[in-house]
């Protein structure tokens, strides 16, 4: 189990939105394998950044606002936001390589 | 040469951390072949490690629902749960799993070495490779931007967000008709897109789809064109008996049309035939490279099920058993696993 916070559309604002951090939003579902596969890679990328990052979770069944808002149309979507704003969207599960260098420019 | 340069993912090479005793054997890959493989060499003792990948453990099955023509299960059975079966039954007889991508492969000598992602190097004296097939694309131009963004290869995971949706599929083969009838589940039409009028999919599947009011047959179509600017909103279509085109107002596009072997680790070091599957001898899964095994569709231009997956998985343990058993008896005892030559029928 993922120790990332869930997100939800009514604390989407203040938990990811009005952070002060970079946040890195996994989008995912129960029933999509690909999301329960790449979780655990984000949970150690996210530890790993600590300092730079912190992970969070929103899901789709349960918060579809948010993820209209975002035109989410494939999970899992993980979406990085800086003071508000969108500056990385990486859709599909890849290995740990490619999600690092994915985000390099954040995690340095 | 010493190893094979890998795949676009793995743009940094992490550099070997550690590497591990010999083993007996080596399979990569974790659909019905690399697991039913696995089952076999470690109930023969040879303590395989089975190389599962990082992010498609499981293999094509785990993005599927309902599996109805495995034989065992009358009520059908889940594609992930079938998955978890295989790779408990494959663990409760010594299989060691480990979710990570292989980077590079040598397979030349006598020991074969396998680079994982993370930088550990193992060595075995087989390599089952049993990596199956990834999927086609159409090879449009706005295929790749639009991937996630109304175009995927994926109902199970993404048919949730076309709710009320009018979409198509692109195919006519069983995951084809798999995916239409799945998505109705979700969209209010499904057109299905095909470029013939003959359908590759089972009879069965072809009369669920025909039978259900929200899908419609476009036959002897091509999608020759993909629009959307921020996400999918139409396609081009061309007839392609008297080549007229239209355009089709969709909000997703899921592909389904087909799957090529993924051999992209052994090229150059490994056969492989015309189709692009690799080459083994007769019925055996013996490649070119003595020691190394083909299993699963990675070797199979035809077929292509659950079932003969598993199958042929079995006939690469059983000859690479056979392998391992004509080798010397103090190499054997370098490696982790017992051979024994008088194991396996010759």
């Amino acid at each position: 189990m993922s120790n990332a916070k869930d997100v939800t559309d009514a604390s989407f604002q203040a938990d990811v939105l009005d952070s002060e951090k970079l946040v890195l939003v996994d989008f995912w579902a129960e029933w999509c394998g690909p999301c329960r596969a790449v979780s655990p890679i984000l949970d150690q990328i996210a530890s790993e950044h600590s300092d730079k990052i912190q992970l969070v979770k929103v899901n789709v069944d349960d918060n579809m606002e948010i993820a209209a808002k975002y035109q989410i149309t494939s999970i899992p979507a993980m979406k990085l936001f800086k003071a508000g704003e969108v500056v990385k969207t990486v859709i599909g599960a890849k290995p740990k390589p490619a999600l690092e260098s994915d985000f390099a420019e954040w995690l340095k | 040469m010493c190893c094979i340069p890998l795949w676009a993912v793995h743009s940094a090479r992490t550099p070997a951390k550690e590497i591990f005793q010999l083993r007996q054997t080596i399979i990569i890959g974790s659909g019905p072949a690399g697991y039913t493989a696995a089952i076999y060499a470690a109930r023969a003792k040879l303590e395989p490690l089975l190389i599962a990948s990082s992010v498609e453990a499981g293999g094509e099955l785990m993005k599927t629902t309902e599996v109805e023509n495995y034989p065992g299960f009358p009520e059908g059975i889940q594609g992930p749960d079938l998955m978890m079966a295989f790779q408990a039954q494959a663990e409760r007889f010594g299989t060691t799993v480990v979710l990570d991508d292989v980077t590079a492969l040598d397979l030349t000598g006598e020991v074969k070495r396998v680079t994982l992602g993370n930088g550990d190097v193992h060595e075995a004296l087989s390599v089952i490779f049993a990596t199956g097939s990834a999927y086609r694309k159409l090879g449009l131009e706005e295929e790749e931007r639009l991937s996630g963004h109304g175009v995927s290869w994926c109902a199970t995971c993404d048919g949730f967000f076309f709710r009320k949706k009018t979409i198509a599929v692109v195919g006519g083969g069983d995951s084809a008709m798999e995916e239409a009838t799945f998505l109705t589940k979700f969209a209010d039409k499904v057109y299905v897109i095909h470029r013939n009028e003959n359908l590759r999919a089972s009879k069965t599947m072809q009369d669920r789809a025909f039978e259900n009011p929200k899908i419609e047959f476009l036959f002897n179509q091509t999608v020759e064109r993909i629009y959307g600017d921020e996400t999918v909103t139409g396609l081009g279509l061309r007839n392609t008996v008297d080549g007229t085109e239209r355009t089709l107002d969709v909000s997703g596009l899921f592909v389904a049309i087909g799957a090529d072997p993924r051999t992209h680790l052994v090229h150059g070091v490994l056969d492989i035939n015309p189709d692009g599957t690799i080459a083994v001898e007769g019925r055996s899964s013996r490649t070119n490279r003595p020691g190394v095994f083909a299993a699963g569709d990675v070797l199979d231009p035809t077929y292509r099920q659950a079932v003969t997956a598993a199958a042929s998985g079995t006939v690469a343990a059983l000859d690479a058993e056979h392998y391992l058993a004509s080798l010397p008896k103090d190499l054997l005892a370098t490696a982790i696993g017992e051979a024994t030559p008088d194991a396996v029928p010759a």
